[in-house]
Protein backbone atom coordinates (compact mmCIF):
# COMPACT_ATOMS: atom_id res chain seq x y z
CA UNK A 1 0.00 0.00 0.00
CA UNK A 2 1.43 3.27 -0.95
CA UNK A 3 2.27 5.90 1.59
CA UNK A 4 0.52 8.94 0.81
CA UNK A 5 1.12 10.95 3.46
CA UNK A 6 2.53 14.47 3.00
CA UNK A 7 3.77 17.67 5.07
CA UNK A 8 3.10 21.13 4.45
CA UNK A 9 4.97 23.70 6.52
CA UNK A 10 5.34 21.20 10.14
CA UNK A 11 1.60 20.05 9.71
CA UNK A 12 0.96 16.33 8.35
CA UNK A 13 -1.44 15.96 5.39
CA UNK A 14 -2.89 12.19 4.92
CA UNK A 15 -3.05 12.55 1.57
CA UNK A 16 -1.82 15.94 -0.52
CA UNK A 17 -5.23 16.47 -2.24
CA UNK A 18 -6.41 19.71 -1.11
CA UNK A 19 -9.48 21.41 -2.46
CA UNK A 20 -8.72 24.36 -4.10
CA UNK A 21 -10.41 28.05 -2.48
CA UNK A 22 -13.52 29.45 -4.54
CA UNK A 23 -14.37 25.73 -5.70
CA UNK A 24 -15.20 24.46 -2.72
CA UNK A 25 -17.16 27.25 -0.56
CA UNK A 26 -16.46 26.26 3.49
CA UNK A 27 -17.05 22.69 2.68
CA UNK A 28 -20.46 22.71 3.62
CA UNK A 29 -22.34 21.59 -0.15
CA UNK A 30 -19.50 19.05 -0.46
CA UNK A 31 -20.23 17.63 3.52
CA UNK A 32 -23.61 16.75 2.44
CA UNK A 33 -22.15 14.27 -0.62
CA UNK A 34 -19.08 12.57 0.75
CA UNK A 35 -17.03 12.80 4.19
CA UNK A 36 -14.54 15.43 3.53
CA UNK A 37 -12.16 14.68 6.43
CA UNK A 38 -10.42 12.30 3.72
CA UNK A 39 -9.17 15.08 1.86
CA UNK A 40 -6.05 16.37 2.64
CA UNK A 41 -7.54 19.35 3.46
CA UNK A 42 -9.30 22.13 1.87
CA UNK A 43 -8.91 26.32 1.16
CA UNK A 44 -11.84 27.91 2.12
CA UNK A 45 -13.32 30.72 0.16
CA UNK A 46 -11.43 33.74 -0.38
CA UNK A 47 -12.43 35.68 2.46
CA UNK A 48 -12.14 39.48 2.57
CA UNK A 49 -12.79 41.87 5.64
CA UNK A 50 -15.60 42.96 4.64
CA UNK A 51 -18.47 41.07 3.06
CA UNK A 52 -18.74 41.39 -0.73
CA UNK A 53 -21.21 40.25 -3.98
CA UNK A 54 -18.62 40.36 -6.26
CA UNK A 55 -19.18 40.93 -9.79
CA UNK A 56 -22.21 41.17 -11.64
CA UNK A 57 -23.69 38.12 -13.24
CA UNK A 58 -22.85 36.56 -15.72
CA UNK A 59 -19.73 35.58 -14.30
CA UNK A 60 -19.44 32.32 -15.52
CA UNK A 61 -18.65 31.36 -19.16
CA UNK A 62 -17.21 27.71 -20.69
CA UNK A 63 -13.50 27.69 -22.56
CA UNK A 64 -12.42 24.50 -24.31
CA UNK A 65 -11.32 21.98 -21.74
CA UNK A 66 -12.01 24.86 -18.65
CA UNK A 67 -14.19 27.87 -17.91
CA UNK A 68 -13.71 31.61 -16.99
CA UNK A 69 -15.06 33.11 -13.70
CA UNK A 70 -15.31 36.86 -12.88
CA UNK A 71 -17.11 35.99 -9.18
CA UNK A 72 -15.17 39.12 -7.76
CA UNK A 73 -14.36 37.22 -4.06
CA UNK A 74 -18.29 37.07 -3.02
CA UNK A 75 -17.88 36.31 0.49
CA UNK A 76 -19.96 36.82 4.00
CA UNK A 77 -16.67 38.76 5.17
CA UNK A 78 -14.54 37.84 7.88
CA UNK A 79 -16.66 38.63 11.14
CA UNK A 80 -19.12 35.81 9.28
CA UNK A 81 -17.05 33.36 8.49
CA UNK A 82 -16.05 33.48 12.42
CA UNK A 83 -19.01 33.21 14.15
CA UNK A 84 -21.04 31.35 11.16
CA UNK A 85 -18.97 29.35 8.21
CA UNK A 86 -15.86 27.73 11.58
CA UNK A 87 -18.14 26.89 13.91
CA UNK A 88 -20.63 25.22 11.31
CA UNK A 89 -17.25 23.90 9.64
CA UNK A 90 -16.49 21.92 13.11
CA UNK A 91 -19.42 19.74 12.51
CA UNK A 92 -18.34 18.49 9.49
CA UNK A 93 -14.69 18.61 9.31
CA UNK A 94 -12.45 17.66 11.85
CA UNK A 95 -8.98 18.90 10.17
CA UNK A 96 -7.42 22.15 9.91
CA UNK A 97 -8.72 23.98 7.23
CA UNK A 98 -6.64 26.48 4.91
CA UNK A 99 -7.75 29.90 5.35
CA UNK A 100 -7.51 31.97 2.15
CA UNK A 101 -7.90 35.68 2.57
CA UNK A 102 -7.84 38.95 0.37
CA UNK A 103 -7.51 42.39 0.43
CA UNK A 104 -7.58 45.75 -1.17
CA UNK A 105 -4.66 47.46 0.86
CA UNK A 106 -2.48 46.06 3.52
CA UNK A 107 -4.02 47.04 6.10
CA UNK A 108 -7.11 44.76 4.61
CA UNK A 109 -4.92 41.94 4.37
CA UNK A 110 -2.79 42.22 7.55
CA UNK A 111 -6.33 43.01 9.78
CA UNK A 112 -7.98 39.61 7.75
CA UNK A 113 -4.84 37.48 8.97
CA UNK A 114 -4.74 38.27 12.05
CA UNK A 115 -8.67 37.61 12.61
CA UNK A 116 -7.99 34.09 11.00
CA UNK A 117 -4.61 33.61 12.89
CA UNK A 118 -6.44 33.28 16.04
CA UNK A 119 -8.38 30.66 14.98
CA UNK A 120 -7.92 27.23 16.02
CA UNK A 121 -9.63 25.49 13.24
CA UNK A 122 -7.39 26.99 10.79
CA UNK A 123 -3.92 25.53 10.12
CA UNK A 124 -2.54 27.56 7.30
CA UNK A 125 -3.41 30.91 6.16
CA UNK A 126 -3.09 31.12 2.35
CA UNK A 127 -2.89 34.86 1.21
CA UNK A 128 -4.52 35.44 -2.49
CA UNK A 129 -2.29 38.38 -4.17
CA UNK A 130 -3.67 37.33 -7.26
CA UNK A 131 -7.62 37.20 -7.98
CA UNK A 132 -7.41 38.71 -11.55
CA UNK A 133 -11.06 39.94 -11.04
CA UNK A 134 -11.15 42.48 -8.78
CA UNK A 135 -9.56 45.81 -8.78
CA UNK A 136 -7.55 47.82 -7.52
CA UNK A 137 -6.56 44.80 -4.72
CA UNK A 138 -6.12 41.17 -5.23
CA UNK A 139 -3.52 40.68 -8.54
CA UNK A 140 -2.33 44.28 -8.25
CA UNK A 141 -0.18 42.74 -4.98
CA UNK A 142 1.00 39.75 -7.23
CA UNK A 143 2.35 41.11 -9.88
CA UNK A 144 5.26 42.77 -8.90
CA UNK A 145 8.25 41.34 -6.96
CA UNK A 146 8.35 44.53 -4.70
CA UNK A 147 4.34 44.51 -3.54
CA UNK A 148 4.48 40.84 -3.19
CA UNK A 149 7.24 41.04 -0.86
CA UNK A 150 5.69 43.90 1.17
CA UNK A 151 2.19 42.44 1.85
CA UNK A 152 4.03 38.84 2.54
CA UNK A 153 6.14 40.53 5.20
CA UNK A 154 3.24 42.84 6.65
CA UNK A 155 0.88 39.97 6.98
CA UNK A 156 4.41 37.74 8.63
CA UNK A 157 4.32 40.26 11.65
CA UNK A 158 0.96 39.86 12.04
CA UNK A 159 0.50 35.76 12.26
CA UNK A 160 2.16 32.70 13.49
CA UNK A 161 0.38 30.39 11.75
CA UNK A 162 2.10 29.23 8.18
CA UNK A 163 1.52 31.38 5.59
CA UNK A 164 1.39 30.46 2.13
CA UNK A 165 1.31 32.72 -0.78
CA UNK A 166 -0.60 32.19 -3.48
CA UNK A 167 0.41 33.54 -6.92
CA UNK A 168 -0.54 34.56 -10.03
CA UNK A 169 0.37 33.57 -13.53
CA UNK A 170 -0.40 36.31 -15.36
CA UNK A 171 3.00 38.09 -14.45
CA UNK A 172 6.43 37.64 -16.85
CA UNK A 173 8.60 35.99 -14.40
CA UNK A 174 7.08 34.06 -11.21
CA UNK A 175 9.96 32.30 -9.99
CA UNK A 176 10.75 36.06 -9.29
CA UNK A 177 7.89 37.05 -7.30
CA UNK A 178 8.06 33.38 -5.27
CA UNK A 179 11.39 34.30 -4.44
CA UNK A 180 10.56 37.60 -2.95
CA UNK A 181 7.73 36.26 -1.20
CA UNK A 182 10.25 33.56 0.37
CA UNK A 183 12.75 36.54 1.26
CA UNK A 184 9.91 38.40 2.61
CA UNK A 185 8.83 35.78 5.20
CA UNK A 186 6.34 32.85 3.45
CA UNK A 187 6.73 29.66 4.33
CA UNK A 188 5.23 28.26 1.35
CA UNK A 189 3.85 29.18 -2.25
CA UNK A 190 0.80 27.76 -3.95
CA UNK A 191 0.46 28.66 -7.85
CA UNK A 192 -1.34 28.69 -10.10
CA UNK A 193 -4.47 30.94 -9.43
CA UNK A 194 -6.07 31.71 -12.93
CA UNK A 195 -5.04 32.99 -16.21
CA UNK A 196 -7.07 36.13 -17.25
CA UNK A 197 -9.06 35.29 -19.86
CA UNK A 198 -11.83 36.74 -22.75
CA UNK A 199 -14.52 35.19 -24.44
CA UNK A 200 -17.24 36.65 -27.02
CA UNK A 201 -20.75 36.03 -27.11
CA UNK A 202 -20.73 36.25 -31.18
CA UNK A 203 -25.00 37.13 -30.94
CA UNK A 204 -24.14 40.16 -28.95
CA UNK A 205 -21.07 40.92 -29.92
CA UNK A 206 -20.01 41.40 -26.47
CA UNK A 207 -18.38 39.84 -23.89
CA UNK A 208 -20.27 37.28 -22.43
CA UNK A 209 -18.66 38.31 -18.69
CA UNK A 210 -20.55 41.36 -17.66
CA UNK A 211 -16.52 42.01 -16.01
CA UNK A 212 -15.81 41.44 -19.78
CA UNK A 213 -12.36 39.37 -18.37
CA UNK A 214 -12.77 36.37 -16.22
CA UNK A 215 -10.20 34.15 -15.00
CA UNK A 216 -9.65 30.44 -16.46
CA UNK A 217 -8.85 27.16 -14.79
CA UNK A 218 -9.66 23.68 -15.96
CA UNK A 219 -7.68 21.48 -17.46
CA UNK A 220 -6.35 23.58 -20.13
CA UNK A 221 -4.03 25.37 -17.60
CA UNK A 222 -3.19 22.01 -16.65
CA UNK A 223 0.25 22.31 -18.58
CA UNK A 224 1.54 25.96 -17.77
CA UNK A 225 0.87 24.88 -14.28
CA UNK A 226 2.67 22.63 -13.91
CA UNK A 227 5.70 24.53 -16.34
CA UNK A 228 5.48 27.13 -13.29
CA UNK A 229 5.54 24.80 -10.26
CA UNK A 230 8.56 23.14 -12.22
CA UNK A 231 9.85 26.92 -12.46
CA UNK A 232 8.96 27.96 -9.17
CA UNK A 233 10.43 24.73 -6.91
CA UNK A 234 13.77 25.63 -8.86
CA UNK A 235 14.04 29.04 -7.37
CA UNK A 236 12.91 28.72 -3.56
CA UNK A 237 13.77 26.78 -0.92
CA UNK A 238 10.04 26.48 0.65
CA UNK A 239 7.15 24.16 -0.29
CA UNK A 240 5.22 24.86 -3.26
CA UNK A 241 1.50 23.82 -3.55
CA UNK A 242 1.12 22.88 -7.18
CA UNK A 243 -2.42 23.91 -8.71
CA UNK A 244 -4.19 24.86 -12.14
CA UNK A 245 -6.48 22.22 -14.18
CA UNK A 246 -5.69 19.31 -11.49
CA UNK A 247 -8.37 16.64 -12.43
CA UNK A 248 -6.78 13.01 -11.61
CA UNK A 249 -4.61 10.75 -9.75
CA UNK A 250 -1.46 11.35 -12.79
CA UNK A 251 -2.16 15.07 -12.28
CA UNK A 252 -1.25 14.93 -8.81
CA UNK A 253 1.55 13.02 -9.58
CA UNK A 254 2.93 14.91 -12.12
CA UNK A 255 2.64 17.89 -10.08
CA UNK A 256 4.35 16.23 -7.51
CA UNK A 257 7.37 15.24 -9.54
CA UNK A 258 7.57 19.29 -10.76
CA UNK A 259 8.22 20.03 -7.13
CA UNK A 260 4.13 20.32 -5.39
CA UNK A 261 4.64 19.19 -1.68
CA UNK A 262 0.82 18.84 -1.91
CA UNK A 263 -1.72 19.52 -4.73
CA UNK A 264 -5.21 21.50 -5.00
CA UNK A 265 -8.02 20.68 -7.13
CA UNK A 266 -10.46 23.42 -8.47
CA UNK A 267 -12.59 24.01 -11.44
CA UNK A 268 -12.53 19.52 -11.47
CA UNK A 269 -14.90 20.23 -8.35
CA UNK A 270 -17.29 21.81 -9.73
CA UNK A 271 -17.98 19.33 -12.84
CA UNK A 272 -17.52 16.88 -10.89
CA UNK A 273 -18.54 17.49 -7.10
CA UNK A 274 -16.68 13.95 -6.41
CA UNK A 275 -13.43 14.98 -7.97
CA UNK A 276 -10.99 15.23 -5.06
CA UNK A 277 -12.83 11.76 -3.30
CA UNK A 278 -12.05 10.05 -6.65
CA UNK A 279 -8.74 11.41 -6.90
CA UNK A 280 -7.82 10.02 -3.68
CA UNK A 281 -9.40 6.62 -3.83
CA UNK A 282 -7.07 6.27 -7.47
CA UNK A 283 -3.93 7.81 -6.23
CA UNK A 284 -2.98 3.83 -4.21
CA UNK A 285 -3.23 2.34 -7.74
CA UNK A 286 -1.82 5.18 -9.85
CA UNK A 287 1.11 5.28 -7.42
CA UNK A 288 1.70 1.77 -7.82
CA UNK A 289 1.82 1.95 -11.60
CA UNK A 290 4.60 4.18 -11.34
CA UNK A 291 6.45 1.75 -8.72
CA UNK A 292 5.82 4.67 -5.78
CA UNK A 293 5.94 3.45 -2.30
CA UNK A 294 5.57 6.41 -0.67
CA UNK A 295 4.42 9.74 -2.59
CA UNK A 296 6.20 12.85 -1.10
CA UNK A 297 9.62 10.85 -1.98
CA UNK A 298 8.87 12.00 -5.45
CA UNK A 299 8.72 15.78 -4.82
CA UNK A 300 10.29 17.34 -7.56
CA UNK A 301 11.97 14.22 -8.83
CA UNK A 302 11.53 14.22 -12.48
CA UNK A 303 14.53 13.92 -14.26
CA UNK A 304 15.70 16.65 -16.28
CA UNK B 1 -27.98 15.98 -5.09
CA UNK B 2 -27.23 12.61 -6.74
CA UNK B 3 -24.56 11.87 -9.47
CA UNK B 4 -26.29 9.10 -11.74
CA UNK B 5 -26.13 7.60 -15.22
CA UNK B 6 -29.35 8.34 -16.99
CA UNK B 7 -30.32 6.12 -20.54
CA UNK B 8 -31.29 8.31 -22.89
CA UNK B 9 -34.77 6.74 -24.23
CA UNK B 10 -36.43 8.98 -26.68
CA UNK B 11 -34.88 12.68 -27.94
CA UNK B 12 -37.16 14.62 -30.60
CA UNK B 13 -37.44 17.89 -31.76
CA UNK B 14 -41.02 19.11 -30.87
CA UNK B 15 -40.64 23.27 -32.26
CA UNK B 16 -38.35 24.95 -33.94
CA UNK B 17 -34.79 24.51 -31.63
CA UNK B 18 -37.13 22.51 -29.04
CA UNK B 19 -36.44 19.02 -27.77
CA UNK B 20 -37.82 17.18 -25.96
CA UNK B 21 -35.71 14.06 -24.15
CA UNK B 22 -37.03 11.63 -22.32
CA UNK B 23 -34.50 9.35 -19.60
CA UNK B 24 -34.59 6.90 -17.47
CA UNK B 25 -32.80 6.49 -14.25
CA UNK B 26 -33.08 7.35 -10.93
CA UNK B 27 -35.61 10.24 -9.97
CA UNK B 28 -35.16 10.17 -5.97
CA UNK B 29 -34.01 12.88 -5.56
CA UNK B 30 -36.19 15.52 -6.91
CA UNK B 31 -38.57 16.30 -4.87
CA UNK B 32 -40.87 19.10 -6.54
CA UNK B 33 -41.32 20.81 -9.71
CA UNK B 34 -39.16 23.85 -10.64
CA UNK B 35 -36.06 22.06 -9.71
CA UNK B 36 -33.12 20.50 -12.45
CA UNK B 37 -30.72 18.96 -13.16
CA UNK B 38 -27.23 19.53 -14.64
CA UNK B 39 -26.02 17.47 -17.58
CA UNK B 40 -23.00 16.29 -18.76
CA UNK B 41 -22.40 16.77 -21.94
CA UNK B 42 -19.15 14.60 -23.62
CA UNK B 43 -16.64 17.18 -24.81
CA UNK B 44 -17.99 20.00 -23.04
CA UNK B 45 -16.59 20.91 -20.00
CA UNK B 46 -19.49 22.50 -17.98
CA UNK B 47 -22.80 20.49 -17.49
CA UNK B 48 -25.79 22.61 -18.70
CA UNK B 49 -28.86 22.84 -16.37
CA UNK B 50 -31.87 21.94 -17.73
CA UNK B 51 -35.29 22.09 -15.88
CA UNK B 52 -37.11 19.21 -14.88
CA UNK B 53 -40.49 19.19 -17.07
CA UNK B 54 -41.96 15.66 -16.15
CA UNK B 55 -41.40 12.30 -13.88
CA UNK B 56 -43.23 9.68 -13.96
CA UNK B 57 -42.46 6.09 -13.54
CA UNK B 58 -38.22 6.65 -13.27
CA UNK B 59 -38.69 8.59 -16.54
CA UNK B 60 -37.33 11.74 -16.42
CA UNK B 61 -38.45 14.61 -19.52
CA UNK B 62 -36.00 17.56 -19.94
CA UNK B 63 -37.61 19.96 -22.85
CA UNK B 64 -34.28 22.23 -23.30
CA UNK B 65 -33.83 24.63 -26.54
CA UNK B 66 -31.10 24.46 -28.78
CA UNK B 67 -28.59 27.82 -28.18
CA UNK B 68 -25.10 26.69 -28.66
CA UNK B 69 -22.56 24.04 -29.10
CA UNK B 70 -23.37 22.21 -26.17
CA UNK B 71 -27.62 21.69 -26.34
CA UNK B 72 -26.53 21.01 -29.66
CA UNK B 73 -24.74 18.08 -28.94
CA UNK B 74 -27.05 17.31 -26.87
CA UNK B 75 -30.07 17.07 -29.43
CA UNK B 76 -27.88 14.93 -30.94
CA UNK B 77 -27.93 11.78 -28.17
CA UNK B 78 -29.39 8.95 -29.94
CA UNK B 79 -31.65 6.96 -27.94
CA UNK B 80 -30.18 3.95 -25.94
CA UNK B 81 -26.96 6.27 -25.36
CA UNK B 82 -26.23 7.16 -21.68
CA UNK B 83 -25.40 10.92 -20.10
CA UNK B 84 -23.95 11.62 -16.18
CA UNK B 85 -26.69 13.42 -14.38
CA UNK B 86 -26.56 15.52 -11.30
CA UNK B 87 -29.95 15.20 -10.02
CA UNK B 88 -32.48 16.90 -7.36
CA UNK B 89 -30.59 20.40 -7.80
CA UNK B 90 -31.89 23.15 -6.26
CA UNK B 91 -35.34 24.36 -4.43
CA UNK B 92 -38.58 23.53 -6.50
CA UNK B 93 -42.07 25.63 -6.38
CA UNK B 94 -43.41 25.59 -2.74
CA UNK B 95 -47.33 23.83 -3.79
CA UNK B 96 -48.89 24.82 0.01
CA UNK B 97 -48.82 28.04 -1.18
CA UNK B 98 -50.84 28.04 -3.74
CA UNK B 99 -54.43 28.59 -3.08
CA UNK B 100 -57.33 27.19 -5.03
CA UNK B 101 -57.01 28.27 -7.97
CA UNK B 102 -53.29 29.19 -8.77
CA UNK B 103 -52.52 30.79 -11.99
CA UNK B 104 -49.04 29.18 -13.77
CA UNK B 105 -47.46 31.65 -15.96
CA UNK B 106 -44.31 30.16 -18.57
CA UNK B 107 -42.60 31.87 -21.06
CA UNK B 108 -40.73 30.22 -24.06
CA UNK B 109 -38.65 27.71 -22.55
CA UNK B 110 -39.56 28.95 -19.27
CA UNK B 111 -42.61 26.73 -19.86
CA UNK B 112 -40.80 22.84 -19.36
CA UNK B 113 -40.89 22.90 -15.36
CA UNK B 114 -44.31 24.61 -15.34
CA UNK B 115 -46.05 21.46 -16.90
CA UNK B 116 -44.98 19.21 -13.60
CA UNK B 117 -45.91 22.15 -11.74
CA UNK B 118 -49.31 22.25 -13.22
CA UNK B 119 -49.54 18.13 -12.92
CA UNK B 120 -48.96 18.23 -9.13
CA UNK B 121 -51.05 21.20 -8.46
CA UNK B 122 -54.21 19.26 -10.10
CA UNK B 123 -53.34 16.07 -8.42
CA UNK B 124 -53.63 18.02 -5.17
CA UNK B 125 -57.25 19.17 -6.44
CA UNK B 126 -56.76 22.73 -7.48
CA UNK B 127 -58.34 24.92 -10.88
CA UNK B 128 -55.36 25.86 -12.42
CA UNK B 129 -55.07 28.23 -14.89
CA UNK B 130 -51.78 27.59 -17.15
CA UNK B 131 -51.05 30.67 -18.97
CA UNK B 132 -48.49 30.32 -21.90
CA UNK B 133 -46.31 32.64 -23.90
CA UNK B 134 -44.34 32.27 -27.41
CA UNK B 135 -43.15 33.81 -29.61
CA UNK B 136 -44.31 32.57 -32.93
CA UNK B 137 -46.55 29.64 -33.92
CA UNK B 138 -43.51 27.68 -34.71
CA UNK B 139 -42.16 27.66 -31.17
CA UNK B 140 -45.34 26.51 -29.84
CA UNK B 141 -45.11 22.86 -27.53
CA UNK B 142 -46.77 21.04 -24.93
CA UNK B 143 -49.83 23.28 -25.42
CA UNK B 144 -52.11 19.62 -25.83
CA UNK B 145 -50.75 18.38 -22.79
CA UNK B 146 -51.46 21.43 -20.65
CA UNK B 147 -54.92 21.32 -21.70
CA UNK B 148 -55.29 17.95 -20.62
CA UNK B 149 -54.66 18.52 -17.02
CA UNK B 150 -55.08 22.43 -16.93
CA UNK B 151 -59.21 23.37 -17.07
CA UNK B 152 -58.21 26.73 -18.13
CA UNK B 153 -55.13 27.17 -20.86
CA UNK B 154 -54.16 31.03 -21.92
CA UNK B 155 -51.97 30.75 -25.09
CA UNK B 156 -50.14 34.23 -26.20
CA UNK B 157 -47.99 34.76 -29.22
CA UNK B 158 -46.00 37.96 -29.69
CA UNK B 159 -46.76 38.11 -33.09
CA UNK B 160 -49.75 36.93 -32.96
CA UNK B 161 -49.49 34.00 -34.67
CA UNK B 162 -52.20 31.74 -32.68
CA UNK B 163 -53.79 32.51 -29.39
CA UNK B 164 -53.85 35.99 -27.98
CA UNK B 165 -51.66 38.36 -29.87
CA UNK B 166 -48.80 39.81 -27.75
CA UNK B 167 -47.03 39.20 -24.07
CA UNK B 168 -48.83 36.51 -21.70
CA UNK B 169 -48.81 38.66 -19.10
CA UNK B 170 -51.14 40.79 -20.77
CA UNK B 171 -52.71 37.84 -21.88
CA UNK B 172 -53.51 36.70 -18.32
CA UNK B 173 -54.60 40.07 -17.01
CA UNK B 174 -57.66 39.50 -15.03
CA UNK B 175 -57.65 36.00 -14.44
CA UNK B 176 -58.68 35.02 -11.14
CA UNK B 177 -56.01 33.43 -9.16
CA UNK B 178 -55.61 32.89 -5.89
CA UNK B 179 -51.25 32.61 -6.02
CA UNK B 180 -48.86 32.99 -9.10
CA UNK B 181 -46.00 31.11 -10.40
CA UNK B 182 -43.65 31.95 -12.56
CA UNK B 183 -40.63 30.78 -15.21
CA UNK B 184 -39.39 32.69 -18.24
CA UNK B 185 -37.42 35.38 -19.80
CA UNK B 186 -36.51 38.45 -17.33
CA UNK B 187 -38.25 41.04 -18.96
CA UNK B 188 -41.79 38.41 -18.38
CA UNK B 189 -40.79 37.95 -15.22
CA UNK B 190 -41.04 42.22 -14.31
CA UNK B 191 -43.97 41.98 -15.86
CA UNK B 192 -45.51 39.21 -14.22
CA UNK B 193 -44.49 40.92 -10.90
CA UNK B 194 -45.66 44.47 -12.22
CA UNK B 195 -48.99 42.98 -13.19
CA UNK B 196 -49.89 40.63 -9.92
CA UNK B 197 -47.70 41.74 -7.67
CA UNK B 198 -45.64 40.03 -4.76
CA UNK B 199 -48.04 37.83 -3.83
CA UNK B 200 -46.03 34.63 -5.71
CA UNK B 201 -43.35 32.58 -7.00
CA UNK B 202 -40.87 32.90 -9.40
CA UNK B 203 -38.07 31.13 -10.86
CA UNK B 204 -34.81 32.54 -11.78
CA UNK B 205 -32.43 31.80 -14.50
CA UNK B 206 -28.50 32.89 -14.30
CA UNK B 207 -25.13 31.55 -16.22
CA UNK B 208 -23.96 28.08 -13.50
CA UNK B 209 -20.84 27.27 -13.26
CA UNK B 210 -21.72 24.03 -10.75
CA UNK B 211 -25.32 24.42 -9.72
CA UNK B 212 -25.10 23.22 -6.52
CA UNK B 213 -23.80 25.73 -4.87
CA UNK B 214 -19.87 25.97 -4.58
CA UNK B 215 -18.64 28.29 -6.99
CA UNK B 216 -20.67 31.15 -6.51
CA UNK B 217 -21.22 32.00 -10.06
CA UNK B 218 -25.17 32.10 -10.30
CA UNK B 219 -25.37 34.67 -7.65
CA UNK B 220 -28.20 36.92 -7.28
CA UNK B 221 -28.95 40.32 -4.96
CA UNK B 222 -32.15 39.81 -2.76
CA UNK B 223 -33.82 41.77 -0.29
CA UNK B 224 -32.33 39.39 1.65
CA UNK B 225 -28.64 39.68 0.72
CA UNK B 226 -26.62 37.09 -1.82
CA UNK B 227 -28.49 34.38 -2.66
CA UNK B 228 -27.25 31.68 -5.52
CA UNK B 229 -29.98 30.86 -8.06
CA UNK B 230 -28.52 27.53 -8.33
CA UNK B 231 -28.81 26.77 -4.60
CA UNK B 232 -30.99 28.93 -2.59
CA UNK B 233 -32.93 29.43 -6.03
CA UNK B 234 -34.25 28.62 -8.42
CA UNK B 235 -37.39 29.40 -7.35
CA UNK B 236 -37.54 32.84 -5.01
CA UNK B 237 -40.97 34.46 -3.43
CA UNK B 238 -41.79 37.36 -5.64
CA UNK B 239 -41.17 39.81 -3.29
CA UNK B 240 -37.38 38.58 -2.48
CA UNK B 241 -36.49 39.84 -5.90
CA UNK B 242 -35.26 43.22 -7.08
CA UNK B 243 -37.34 43.98 -10.34
CA UNK B 244 -36.51 46.92 -12.91
CA UNK B 245 -37.48 50.15 -11.76
CA UNK B 246 -36.30 48.66 -7.93
CA UNK B 247 -32.52 50.48 -6.70
CA UNK B 248 -30.80 47.26 -5.50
Amino acid sequence: MTDLSTTLCGISLDNPVIAASGTFGYGREFAELYDINMLGTFSFKGTTIEPRFGNPTPRIAETPSGMLNSVGLQNPGAEHVITHELPEMKRYFKKKVMANISGFSIDDYVKTAAIFDSQEQVGWLELNISCPNVHGGGMAFGTSPESAAEVTSEVRKACRKPLIVKLSPNVSDIAKIASACENAGADAVSLINTLLGMRIDLKKRAPILANVTGGLSGPCVFPLALRMVWQVKRAVSIPVVGMGGVSSASDVIEMMLAGASAVEAGAANLVNPYACRDIINALPAECEKYGITKLSDIIGGVKI
Amino acid sequence: MKESVFTVKKNTKIAADIYEMKLSGDTSDFTSPGQFAEIRIPGFYLRRPISVCDIEGGVLTLIYKTVGAGTDSLSRVCSGGTLDLLTGLGNGYDLSKSGEAPLVIGGGVGIPPMYLLCKRLTAEGKTVTAALGFNTSTDMFYVKEFEKICPRVIIATADGSYGVRGFITDAAKGAPHTFYYACGPRPMLDSTVRTFGACGQISLEERMGCGFGACMGCSVVTKSGARRVCKDGPVFDAGEIYFGGDVK
